[in-house]
């Protein structure tokens, strides 16, 4: 039993008291594990920050620099250069480990792929939805938006962000073994992806004109859920397709 | 009952010939009654007091965007049931679905966007309805893409309907965001397509072209299905009982 389950430091379910406790031991190793894993290479954490920065900035510069008329234009060039930035960050979800075969460990491992894959898509969000929600203020704040709009904004990336690393990691699923798939998987992911950037430019311009947010944003919650419950168990059943 | 019709549905033989002899029945069938809705709409049907004669584009254009819809559900019930029974004809009727599909989608985007020149003064308007018709295109290519990417044919099979059964959870709230993005946006434009019933002229025919481009579909769908099972199962030896006598 062992060799698999130690090299990729899953506990397998009759090592620890069995069901839920073993299960949930699985996916906050498996969290852990994709987060040590990627603090050591700081630097590909940093790119799709970089790209959501530079793709804001190319709208001051091919619009105009005056900041009334960027403010019009603000909530499509955040999410535009969310969407893009997190479609970006998809390429790193599940390649390296398809490629060194941890996935196939995953699957092999007795523990729910669901639950698994789940804790990756929630390592990939703290990873890059979280810190793109963090940087947004900067953005936001260069593009117009009046300081008062900007907690609105943060909850409106953050609930979005998930939203789209859990579509976005079924595409990844079903592009797992394709050889150059980023234009395809922006194929498949993002006309998924655009009832998050109505509601998520939508509460953006709510915030920015100083007008009332809640309903966008529950809207965008009410995505979050879904993808929460639904996404997991498509993700999975894309890479079991993927890899079997 | 007997279900053993129902289980012979899974045998490419068994659907092979009941395509071939079905074909010609639905053919027909669809090529009389759009000749007939086409001579009722556009001959018979009185123009429109104002539209004039510009309405008459609605025995092709709404036919094509109600099949667009059909045909994604159609595809996404065959993907579904291939992946849940591993039925190989299954895969097979959903991967014929999608060029049929992306057609029908193609020809209502075409058809919108001629009719909306005289009409709204402008080719494209970003209406919920146009809208969600271009997305569901994207889906269309998405999924024809996706099929073309993957080399082996049975990941392909199984991959793709994945993606079809997800993007039919996905369309209805694809569609309604698009409709409440653009209601909060921009009031209805000049005109709107709810009137009052329709008089029997023109919507009798409008029925037989529905009824028609339904029937076509099937058709073409068998004419494809044929033609995905023959390169599915080439090699089979049951094929050259069939191809030569």
């Amino acid at each position: 039993m062992s060799s698999s389950s130690i090299r990729v430091g899953l506990p397998v379910n009759e090592e620890l008291d069995g069901g839920q406790a073993g299960a949930l031991a699985a996916v906050a190793l498996a969290l852990r594990r994709d987060l040590t894993l990627a603090f050591r290479r700081p630097a590909q954490l940093l790119q799709p920050l970089a790209f959501f920065a530079l793709v804001t900035m190319l709208f001051p510069l091919a619009i105009s620099p005056q900041l009334a008329q960027l403010r019009l234009v603000a909530p499509g060039a955040l999410w535009a250069g969310a969407l893009l930035a997190s479609l970006l960050a998809l390429d790193f979800l599940f390649r390296d480990d398809a490629q060194d075969g941890t996935l196939e460990q995953y699957l092999l491992s007795g523990q729910s792929l669901t639950a698994l894959l789940f804790a990756k898509t929630a390592a990939h969000w703290l990873l890059t939805g979280l810190p793109l929600a963090l940087m947004t203020p900067l953005a936001a704040v260069s593009l117009g938006a009046p300081a008062s709009a900007l907690a609105a904004i943060v909850a409106a990336v953050l609930l979005g962000t998930l939203t789209l690393s859990l579509l976005g990691s079924i595409g990844a699923g079903l592009t797992l073994n394709i050889r150059r798939s980023s234009a395809l998987l922006s194929l498949l992911t993002l006309p998924l992806s655009l009832p998050v950037l109505i509601f998520g430019a939508r509460a953006t311009q709510q915030a920015i004109a100083g007008a009332a947010v809640l309903a966008p944003l529950e809207l965008l919650a009410a995505l979050a859920v879904l993808g929460v419950t639904l996404a997991p168990l498509a993700a999975a059943a894309a890479v079991r397709i993927s890899l079997e | 009952m007997d279900f053993t019709w129902f289980h012979r549905l899974g045998s490419p033989p068994h659907v092979y010939g009941l395509a071939q002899r079905l074909t010609p029945w639905l053919g027909w069938s669809a090529a009389l009654l759009i000749a007939a809705g086409l001579y009722g709409g556009l001959w018979l049907a009185p123009p429109d007091y104002q539209q004039g004669d510009g309405f008459r584009i609605i025995y092709v254009h709404a036919p094509s965007a109600w099949m667009s819809l059909m045909v994604y559900v159609t595809m996404a019930l065959a993907a579904a049931v291939g992946l849940v029974w591993r039925i190989k004809v299954a895969h097979a009727a959903a991967a014929a679905c999608a060029p049929i599909g992306a057609s029908f989608t193609l020809a209502a985007l075409a058809t919108g966007a001629l009719w909306g020149e005289p009409m709204w003064g402008t080719y494209w308007q970003w209406d919920p309805r146009l809208t969600s018709e271009l997305v569901l295109f994207f889906l269309y290519l998405g999924y024809m893409g996706l099929r073309a990417a993957i080399e082996d044919p049975q990941r392909a099979d199984r991959a793709s309907a994945l993606l079809a059964v997800v993007g039919s959870i996905n369309v209805p709230i694809i569609h309604y965001s698009v409709t409440w993005w653009n209601s909060l946006h921009q009031a209805p434009s000049v005109m709107r397509l709810a009137r009052p019933a329709m008089p029997a002229a023109m919507l009798v025919p409008l029925l037989l072209m529905l009824l028609g481009f339904t029937l076509l579909f099937g058709a073409l769908l068998l004419v494809r299905l044929r033609a995905e099972i023959l390169t599915r199962e080439r090699g089979g030896a049951w094929l050259r009982e069939v191809l030569v006598p």
